[in-house]
């Protein structure tokens, strides 16, 4: 089975500075590492890969240094590294990052399962996995907290929500992102260090992965950054009491009162 | 002070302070408290293959020495000087194999303590023999193809956790310091039991136990080197690892500066955080200077070790002496530093106090270490006449 793990480059700090002009991180100067909820996505992918046998592919978009954290993830049982960096690429948000990704996986091919994590620590989109198996016309589950079974062609996983999980099956090849309840992640062994250390990533330039420079980078990229903050969950319940179709008779006419409904569902109703 | 380690040994530092400082340090307390041994720490030493870095490439190490040893125990002792033991008592008993063991005997058994599967003992000290160690009473017999052994080792690290034990007997009692052997006694063997396990002041995640020996039958090709060797395979084991338990001195010594110093920037009296006080100031700077110092030490005595020089004794326990001495001396300063949270057991370097202690006293008291040191020094007077 071929593994492809997505992982980003996120500065070490929690003071994120924004370039003020594009509102996107700057990251030059400042130490990163690798988004912690993809070390998740690293070691799930060594584990299905100790389990079942394959290869494992990490596969990353940034700047030049980017190749010491993919030798990094050598050290832990990756095999291959592959970085995708070119000044197109420069200021991508989530859709022009998933379009770069998606080519620099059909260049590497042959594959069966994408891994990434849930999100990155910086942005916090959560988009980039979806978007990815979008751009490759696959089926995706996102907060994977476990794989039950997966085989050739088949994976069967539990996707964690709020008050419980789904078991979700999928064909593959299918993008999965896994949140940190999965695994944890081992530490890397002196072997594997010895060998990160030799290993050769592979840096691939726009043209090399054959990617449209209009749909890369600030340039393919539509999202404009307004502000950002944490939004506020404060949902306030209200319990219907009564026999069922009492509670459903209130409950639609609720509803249809706070204007939430259709056309289609006033005459279902 | 940067000692300008190869590039090997700076990764196996590194990858040694990870485990320490992500794995080891959350659970220090608790180990210690609890007296038990640290089963999924020596897991985690043995995944990340550690256990080789002093033993040989073809037996599945690094091919390193004991300066690679030391680098992991001084770097595992600054979270935990009992967790680093399980470490450092398995180089202990694999030196007396790595030295003077046979092929045979080195493609038995290196493989498996390299890669951590399993743990090694050194088995020397008895109840009456422990500066003096030509008190031993344990006795090995040949008797036909098998070697008969008798007694009981005390205060074995590793005792019962390790599977390869490096024992010394007496095969000949008429011959004094000559009549004692070495040999590898395999955890399992009939004959062979583990009786009272310590309760110590310090180092409380490290088993010590005792190795008790009824009619132990070990196969006659379990003797390293020959009979009449034993005093001699100890005495130059002990010179090579003697900067190993120098490591661990030195690693509690900076665990416990560390704690001291960030308190100091932290605690606030007078409206001040106390380091701004010179009184604190300077018992931080002498800290600092002992600990550069044994640092120095322990780490050039591991490069002349590792050389292959013979005549090494002297600053083997040197470099015990210094690096222990100043464990205590830098463990009871952090403690003051620290008034009376450091005496607290909320607070880590109560425990590296504790801790510190034994390093004074295993694998040749200071005293004893001196009487090398000087001895060694009127030997050398002499040849100069």
């Amino acid at each position: 089975m071929n593994i492809i793990v997505c992982v980003k480059q996120v500065p070490a700090t929690n003071e994120v500075k924004m370039n003020k002009e594009t509102n996107t991180i700057i990251r030059e100067g400042i130490e990163a590492i690798i988004n912690p909820f993809d070390t998740y996505a690293i070691e799930e992918g060594v584990r299905i890969k100790e389990k079942i046998g394959g290869k494992t592919t990490v596969l990353s978009m940034g700047i030049p240094s980017v190749v010491d954290l993919l030798k990094e993830t050598m050290a832990v049982g990756i095999d291959e590294a592959v970085l995708l960096s070119d000044r197109t690429f420069a200021g991508a948000d989530s859709l022009a990052t998933s379009y770069a990704l998606s080519m620099g996986i059909k260049k590497i091919g042959d594959y069966d399962l994408i891994v990434c994590g849930k999100q990155a620590m910086d942005g916090d989109t959560a988009q980039v996995g979806p978007g990815l198996a979008e751009k490759l016309g696959i089926p995706h589950t996102t907060y994977v907290r476990k794989i039950e079974e997966i085989k050739e062609g088949y994976i069967r996983c539990q996707r964690m929500t709020e008050d419980g999980y789904e078991v979700i099956e999928m064909p593959l090849p299918a993008v999965i992102t896994v949140v940190k309840e999965i695994n944890e992640p081992r530490l890397p062994s002196l072997k594997g260090m010895m060998r990160a250390k030799r290993a050769v990533v592979t840096v691939l330039t726009a043209k090399d992965i054959g990617a449209d420079s209009d749909l890369c980078g600030l340039k393919g990229s539509p999202t404009q950054v307004v502000k950002t903050f944490v939004p506020v969950h404060d949902v306030q319940s209200e319990m219907i009491e009564g026999e069922p179709e009492e509670q459903a008779e209130k409950l639609a006419k609720k509803l249809l009162s706070m204007q939430f409904s259709t056309s289609d569902s006033t005459e279902v109703i | 002070m940067n000692y300008y380690l190869t590039e090997e040994q700076q990764m196996i530092k590194e990858l040694a302070a990870k485990i320490a400082d992500e794995k080891i340090k959350p659970v220090a307390l608790k180990y210690d408290e609890e007296g038990t041994f640290p089963h999924d720490i020596v897991k985690i030493l043995a995944d990340s293959d550690l256990f080789g870095v002093y033993i040989g490439e073809e037996y599945g190490g690094f091919g390193g020495g004991i300066f690679e040893m030391a680098l992991v125990v001084e770097e595992l002792s600054r979270a935990c000087g009992g967790i680093s033991l399980a470490f450092a008592a398995s180089g202990l008993g694999a030196f007396p194999i790595i030295l003077y063991g046979t092929e045979e005997h080195k493609q038995k058994y290196l493989p498996d303590i390299a890669s951590g599967a399993k743990l090694a003992a050194f088995g020397l000290t008895e109840a009456n023999a422990g500066s003096d160690a030509a008190g031993i009473q344990t006795t090995a017999v040949l008797d036909g193809d098998e070697y008969v052994l008798n007694g009981t080792k005390q205060w074995i690290t590793n005792g019962g956790e390790a599977e390869i034990y490096t024992v010394i007997a007496c095969t000949n009692r008429a011959k004094g310091a000559r009549g004692f052997s070495a040999f590898i006694v395999e955890k399992g063997t009939p004959g062979f039991s583990f009786g009272k396990k310590e309760n110590k002041m310090g180092i409380r995640a490290s088993v010590t136990s005792e190795l008790v020996f009824e009619d132990c039958r070990i196969p006659k090709e379990n003797l390293l080197s020959r009979e009449g060797m034993g005093f001699i395979v100890a005495m130059k084991t002990l010179d090579r690892t003697r900067p190993g338990v120098a490591a661990q001195a030195l690693g509690i010594a900076q665990g416990a500066f560390d704690e001291a110093l960030k308190y100091s920037g932290e605690r606030v009296q007078f409206n001040k955080p106390i380091s701004s006080f010179q009184a604190i100031q300077h018992m931080l700077a002498d800290m600092a200077i002992q600990i550069e110092a044994a640092r120095c030490l322990v780490y050039q005595t591991c490069r002349l070790v590792d050389s292959g020089e013979k005549s090494i004794s002297k600053e083997s326990a040197m470099s015990k002496v210094f690096a222990s001495d100043t464990a205590m001396k830098v463990t009871i300063d952090a403690v003051q530093v620290m008034g009376g949270y450091g005496y607290m057991k909320e607070y880590p370097v109560e425990k590296m106090m504790r801790d510190a202690k034994i390093t004074q006293i295993y694998e040749g008291t200071n005293q004893i270490q001196r009487n090398v040191i000087a001895l060694e020094l009127i030997k050398g007077l002499k040849t100069k006449k």
